[in-house]
């Protein structure tokens, strides 16, 4: 089991390797530091000096992959891709445009991103499981018919229409909870209502369809067949057996998602003005900000490898026939 | 002669094109086999599955009215070079041009003779009041608005209605003399036929969607000259117009990130599955890579610098037009990259399971080439997988769209998208009484292609996936009998 665990994270850095080398070769490589500091002077009436200037100010001066300059070591480190791009792997993610520290921020933002994210993770995994198992149990229905009707009109509809349409019925019409803004502690919770339950509302289309496959897959293997062949109650069926092996494949997709909970939703917060990472990347993103931007890509694949390591260790404690090895 | 217009292809007009030949091809090769017509037979047999396929076909109608683009002559007085106007246009521009040249001054609501706003109207007298003032083109014929509008609103959708409704009886009529000369009945015969659902093909819900279409079309067209049915936007334009103008950038972004991503994704499973060893090692760690990477940072990312280069390079495009469709284009390469990951690891997969079989294992041995039985004996085993996932990803990709344009790495700006609409339209959320009409005409054009979308893909995974057949015995299906919702 450590054996493995061990040899999984050895193989997750060729891929952040991969991932950091993509990034340095869009951010730094197509669209070179001199193009970047035009876009943050104004495109035009730049002045060489100016550009030079801003370069400096921002660390961008130096050589992108070898400095020629020094001697030693340093002729590989003192360099754009060392400096910019594989300090990241020590989680130093160095000054957005406006001068603060990027992780600092990541550190104080992702709470209120999490405050949204897990509320809408769980409450949307009971829900969808509850609705898909009531279908199953249902099957063969009208019920059953029209719950999968209403699931497909349901994630047919733009997720933006389920953020405007509730900020405008539960906030504008009836006033119940503010239309936007976030506050820590007890406060939070009248903010944080209204986005949760829009995103749950949202999820439950394609999510309860989805538990409603691999439950409906479940049901009609042989093993089932003899459950309900020695007597037991179909409710019994559908939760000990169908809920419990339907749970494997449930997990794949939930685990992966757990740790990328920290990066928020950047429509959804930003909708809501929760000040989280979703919002922050937004903002990066509009105002070009792009060592934000890069900061956000690596976090975003390093907490995904890291859901997938997750994902691959939770197998084993659900299902005792896969041993890892 | 001297033609008064000159075409004006863009990028993606032309890979509109290629994708149309490519389906033609398909439909033709599909023809003429036995064994390939028989999935599309059970999508046929499908009430729920055609009837959406009706309501695809008239959005891509319109879609494809839209691109084709040309630029008109300028008149100067036939000396000199000929110069052509730099305004782009399309044949859907031709066809809506009472829709596109009525502009108002701002906001105006859905049906309504006047403007949203109140302002400062001059009377003849010289005397000076604050009133909603009259619009320039809604409603403009009515001598008294408030009294004669809906009077008025009721006779022409009366009239354009059973317009529409002669239109598809004819139609309708033709249709089954038609498919009663195919069955050797009378005329009589075949419409009882169809008329009780016992057709092969799935008439009935055919004819009913095609009515309903028509019906809708035939009144939107009689109502959108004199009014403006979906209201104006800030600046004065019919929002129906614009509406009409997305379907093309929802559709283009639908199918041609398939497009472009399909020869990589294909190229790479197959070969991943097929060759194993240090090959597939590579291609695996290329795909989690990529697949590591958050899909929307990726596009931000790409496009951000995209933005840039366009911005220092402003000489590249000589319409905006041009330019515009150049991003809808980088768009759909950048969607491409981040979806041809799901496809490539299930055609991995595919190809691996495939190259164990008795009939590979033969042709290997009988020294086929590697790339003989990759195209011959893989390829077309795993189309149906290649189907499924293109037209699951279709609603998906149209969606993505609108997000997209919210968060600001969407289409361009100043091109017509459901999503801009919404972006626009957001911040005007605030007023009061409220403008819904922008948000509601978007909403509601994406919706109604998603859900139809959504269903025909459903018909099509039903009909073509091997495994929902035997997941589901011809019993159990029988006594389902509910229309090709189920899975």
């Amino acid at each position: 089991m450590i054996n493995y665990i061990i040899r999984r994270l050895l193989y997750a850095i060729p891929i952040l390797l991969g991932v950091n080398i993509l990034t340095f070769t869009l951010f730094f490589v197509v669209n070179t530091p001199d193009n970047m500091a035009r876009i943050h002077l104004g495109m035009k009436r730049v002045t060489p000096d100016a550009i030079v200037k801003w370069k400096h100010e921002h660390g961008y001066d130096k050589p992108l992959l070898i400095n020629t300059k020094v001697e030693g070591a340093a002729k590989l480190t003192d360099t754009i891709f060392f400096d910019k791009s594989m300090s990241m792997f020590a989680l130093r993610f160095g000054q957005s445009d406006d001068g603060r520290d990027i992780a600092n921020e990541i550190k104080t933002r992702m709470w209120p991103s999490l405050a949204i994210a897990l509320p809408v993770f769980v409450i949307g995994l009971l829900v969808n499981i509850t609705f898909a198992l009531l279908m199953v149990f249902f099957r063969a229905t009208y019920l059953d018919f029209w719950g999968v009707v209403a699931c497909v009109v349901m994630m047919s509809i733009s997720g933006l229409f389920y953020i405007i349409a509730g900020q405008y019925l539960v906030s504008k019409l009836w006033h119940l909870v503010p239309i936007s803004g976030f506050d820590y502690g007890a406060n939070a919770f009248k903010f944080l209502v209204l986005p949760v339950a829009v995103s749950v509302l949202a999820g439950i289309g394609s999510g309860v369809r989805w538990y409603r496959t691999i439950f409906l897959e479940e049901a009609g293997k042989d093993y089932v067949r003899t459950a309900r062949a020695k007597g037991l109650s179909e409710v019994r069926v559908l939760f000990r057996h169908v809920l419990k092996n339907g749970m494997i494949p449930i997990l794949t997709g939930a685990v992966v998602v757990i740790p990328t909970l920290f990066m928020g939703s950047l429509v959804t917060e930003s909708f809501f003005g929760i000040p989280g990472l979703g919002s922050y990347t937004i903002d990066a993103i509009n105002s070009q900000d792009f060592a934000i931007v890069r900061a956000m890509v690596f976090l975003g694949s390093l907490l995904y490898i890291v859901g997938l390591i997750l994902t691959d260790i939770s197998y084993t404690l659900v299902d005792p026939r896969i041993r890892l090895e | 002669m001297m033609l008064a217009f000159k075409l004006d292809i863009l990028l993606t007009d032309k890979l509109i094109y290629v994708l149309l030949a490519v389906i033609a091809l398909l439909v033709w090769r599909i023809l003429r086999h036995e064994h390939l017509r028989a999935p599309w037979r059970r999508v046929a047999q499908s009430q729920a599955g055609m009837a959406a396929a009706v309501i695809l076909i008239a959005f891509v109608a319109v879609g494809l009215l839209d691109s084709v683009h040309f630029r008109h002559l300028l008149d100067n007085g036939g000396k000199g070079e000929r110069q052509y106007a730099s305004e782009v246009l399309s044949l859907l521009d031709v066809a809506a041009a009472p829709l596109r040249e009525r502009v108002e001054k701002t906001y105006s609501a859905p049906f309504a003779a006047q403007l949203y706003a109140k302002e400062t109207i001059e009377l003849p007298g010289g005397r000076q009041v604050r009133d909603f003032p009259r619009l320039k083109y809604g409603g403009a014929h009515l001598k008294d608005p408030e009294r004669e509008r809906g009077d008025d609103i009721q006779s022409r959708a009366a009239g354009s209605l059973s317009l529409g409704f002669a239109v598809w009886a004819v139609l309708a009529t033709l249709c089954i003399s038609w498919l009663a000369r195919c069955w050797g009945t009378t005329f009589l015969q075949a419409l009882g036929q169809v008329a009780r659902g016992e057709s092969q093909v799935a008439w009935r819900a055919v004819l009913l969607t095609s009515a309903l279409v028509i019906l809708v079309g035939s009144l939107a067209a009689g109502l959108c000259v004199p009014y403006h049915i979906f209201g104006t936007d800030k600046v004065g334009q019919d929002v129906f117009y614009h509406a009409l103008k997305s379907i093309r950038t929802g559709l283009v972004i639908g199918t041609l990130t398939t497009l472009v991503m399909l020869p990589f994704a294909l190229l790479l499973g197959i070969v991943a599955g097929y060759m194993r060893g240090w090959v597939d090692d590579v291609i695996q760690y290329v795909y989690t890579t990529l697949n590591s990477i958050p899909g929307v940072l990726l596009i931000a990312a790409a496009v951000l610098i995209m933005q840039g280069h366009i911005e220092s390079n402003p000489d590249t495009f000589d319409t905006v037009a041009a330019r515009s469709d150049f991003r809808l284009l980088f768009l759909c390469l950048i969607l491409g990259v981040t979806n041809w990951t799901g496809l490539c690891r299930l055609l991995r997969g595919e190809a691996l399971k495939l190259s164990e079989m008795d009939y590979i294992q033969a042709a290997r041995a009988f020294g086929v080439s590697h790339w003989r039985i990759i195209s011959r004996h893989i390829l077309p085993n795993v189309f149906h997988i290649v189907l499924i996932s293109v037209v699951l990803d279709f609603s998906g990709l149209v969606l993505a769209e609108a997000v997209l344009s919210y968060v600001g790495v969407g289409v361009d700006p100043t091109m017509q998208s459901w999503g801009n609409m919404i972006n626009s339209a957001r911040l005007e959320m605030a007023r009061e009484p409220i403008v819904w009409w922008q948000l509601a005409a978007a909403f509601a054009f994406m919706f109604v292609l998603v859900l139809a979308a959504n269903i025909f893909a459903d018909a099509v995974r039903d009909a073509f996936d091997p495994r929902a057949g035997r997941r589901m015995s011809a019993k159990v299906l029988a006594r389902l009998r509910l229309g090709g919702a189920h899975e």
